[in-house]
């Protein structure tokens, strides 16, 4: 694969919801690109669809009809046990809400992903703590999430996010749940990840602050994109 | 690798008095599933105990029982001349005809009448059966009304502890020793000399005579001379056999009835179980979500939901089985109702009942599991995520 080929490259997506007899069209013949290492914010409007193009460049939907290469690989075509296997190597998820596992401490959540790796336990250890030191919490290592601050809860989730070393990390609305302070906290180390690590990074958002710190702000309206 | 237990097991604790309360009714049906079956194995092997395999009972063919038998005296006299029967130390052949009687005693805490066996025993039937020790008094003097008698039957009836007379066949009989046979039928009976209960109770036959074999290996052909003998109308078996044969009908009985009834009560549990795992994928459906959008497959969710399922039966088997278990320290006395007499014994563990217990808890919460895991595998995740 040459360098200068995209990393994602969406050709006619679209994905309809039928329901009854109604058929509701979410995206309609959407064509993007997205460069390796690129940070791209997408916005627009409450129910434009912006959730749904994420989940579908993460793996976690299925289009109606369309291509989408990450890497090379049309992950639409992928089977559901690929698929999961796909994400476990090349994404990282960062949601609004965090979604920590309540019953594990800091640690046991960042590891998460790992245990879907070949890695030993002392190489897990490592890349976990790492990936906390990473954003600043080591001392909150066997904390669990209800001893956590919302914007420490976010931090944790971002290293889960990168503890796996991914090729892309998606973050759906990730300061939408926090105050400025801790907000901006959170897009520092977005940032971060992106301007030192080459994260590539895909963000849905409504905060303009947010969508200041990306390289490329795309819109959606009805579905249609419109940057 | 999958979902880790470690995640599984804290979640079941994290939900404490669900997960107290869904075990709690497992470990129910676990108790009284695992209280059955040790009643079953208690019983048998206290008559399969009471047997020595080179002894031999000779009872009147198609009687199940001693007390059903009659032997006349040319019968018996015909067994005890029998090639292969094993010599004492005194040089006499060991055989014991004897007569064995069922008798009506008031029991010691109620007064209330319960059926007692009687046993004529000779010299050669305390020979016979070495597993019974006098442990206080002495044995009956030959010729005497003096009974012996076993250490639940001294302990549950009025009148049959040491110095004590307990009356029956119109005779006062007094007790001049307590023998303690093991945990077999004997501690449940009363020992006195044979002849004398033959008069007390008008008998001219005996109930049944029993010898020991000076090879346990030729049982078979002592039976064939015995059954194909033209003059005797009688059938021979191994002693552990005929005690084993009373005891298979009763636990056999009660094996069907305790698992009848478990599986019925298990049903409620089952439902338990399902209703908890049901609530704990609602409840966790974004996380449910958010596991499988981390790379973990549907098997790996549903194996994770199904090991908690497992789990909590898992549980639930430890404490009934525990609960169980302490059952064993308790010594309970019932009707044999091959005799229809007394029979003292206890709650019996085997590793074999306390693995079937484990087996049945775990079958529970796979039952109760199956479906709320499959539930939670099959969602879809943005679904999931939505929900979260
Ligand atoms: N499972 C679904 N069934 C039907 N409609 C859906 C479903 N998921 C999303 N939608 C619809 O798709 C549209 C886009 O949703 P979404 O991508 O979440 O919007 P956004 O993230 O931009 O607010 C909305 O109108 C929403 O109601
Ligand atoms: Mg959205």
């Amino acid at each position: 694969m040459s360098g200068d080929e995209p990393l994602v490259a969406i050709r006619r997506l679209s994905k309809v919801y039928v329901r009854g007899d109604q058929v509701i069209p979410v995206l309609v013949d959407i064509n993007l690109d997205v460069a390796r290492g690129d940070y791209v914010a997408l916005m627009g409007p409450s129910g434009s669809g912006k959730s749904t193009l994420l989940n579908l460049v993460a793996g976690i939907d299925k289009p109606t009809s369309g291509e989408i290469r990450v890497a090379g690989v049309d992950i639409a075509r992928l089977s559901d046990a690929d698929l999961a296997a796909w994400r476990a190597a090349h994404v990282g998820f960062v949601f609004q809400f965090y979604n920590l596992m309540p019953v594990l401490d800091a640690f046991a959540n960042v590891e998460l992903p790992l245990l879907l790796t070949s890695l030993s336990r002392r190489e897990r250890r490592e890349r976990v703590e790492t990936a906390l030191a990473l954003v600043g919490l080591t001392d909150r290592i066997e904390h669990y999430p209800n001893e956590l601050s919302g914007g420490q809860q976010q931090r944790v989730a971002i290293a889960r996010a990168l503890v796996t070393d991914p090729t892309l990390i998606v973050a759906d609305e990730p300061t939408g749940d926090l105050d400025r302070t801790t907000g901006g906290e959170v897009l520092g180390l977005l940032d971060r990840l992106n301007r030192e690590l080459g994260k590539t990074i895909l963000m849905v958002t409504h905060d303009p602050k947010a969508a200041e710190k990306a390289h490329r702000l795309i819109h959606l309206e009805k579905g249609v994109l419109a940057d | 690798m999958g979902i880790p237990l470690s995640y599984v097991a804290r979640n079941l604790a994290a939900r404490r008095t669900t997960t107290a309360l869904t075990a709690g009714g497992m470990a129910l049906v676990v108790y009284v599933f695992a209280t059955v079956l040790m009643l079953a194995a208690g019983l048998e092997q206290t008559l399969t105990a009471t047997g020595s395999e080179e002894n031999v009972v000779v009872i009147r063919r198609g009687s199940q029982t001693e007390i059903q038998s009659g032997i006349d005296r040319r019968q018996a006299a015909i067994v005890e001349t029998l090639p292969g029967i094993a010599t004492g130390t005194d040089g006499r052949r060991l055989v014991s005809k004897e007569p064995v009687v069922l008798i009506n005693l008031p029991k010691r805490d109620t007064g209330k009448p319960s059926n007692v066996v009687i046993r004529g025993v000779t010299p050669e039937g305390y020979a016979l059966r070495p597993q019974a020790r006098i442990v206080d008094g002495r044995l009956p003097r030959p010729g005497t009304a003096e009974v012996i008698a076993g250490r639940s039957i001294a302990a549950g009836f009025r009148g049959a502890s040491i110095g004590e007379t307990v009356r029956f066949a119109s005779r006062d009989w007094t007790v001049v020793g307590t023998f303690d046979a093991g945990r077999t039928a004997f501690d449940s009976e009363i020992w006195g000399d044979a002849e004398q209960m033959l008069q007390a109770f008008r008998r001219l036959g005996y109930s049944s005579v029993i010898f020991r074999l000076a090879d346990g290996s030729r049982f078979d052909e002592t039976r064939a001379a015995i059954e194909s003998d033209p003059r005797l109308t009688l059938e021979a078996k191994r002693e552990t056999r005929f005690y084993a044969d009373q005891s298979e009908a009763l636990s056999k009985f009660i094996t069907y009835l305790g698992t009848a009834i478990s599986v019925i009560f298990s049903i409620g549990a089952v439902i338990g179980a399902m209703i908890t795992m049901y609530a704990s994928v609602a409840s966790r459906t974004g996380e449910i979500g958010t596991l499988r959008a981390l790379g973990f497959s549907r098997a790996a969710i549903l194996g994770a939901f199904l090991a908690e399922a497992l789990m909590l039966g898992l549980v639930g088997g430890a404490v009934g089985l525990a609960a169980a278990s302490t059952m064993q320290a308790i010594s309970i006395s019932t009707m044999n109702f091959q005799t229809f007499a007394e029979l003292a014994f206890s709650f019996t563990l085997t590793p074999g009942i306390a693995a079937g217990a484990i087996a049945f808890a775990l079958a529970m919460g796979f039952a109760g599991g199956f479906l709320p895991a499959a539930r939670a595998a099959r969602m879809k995740i943005v679904d999931a995520l939505r929900a979260a």
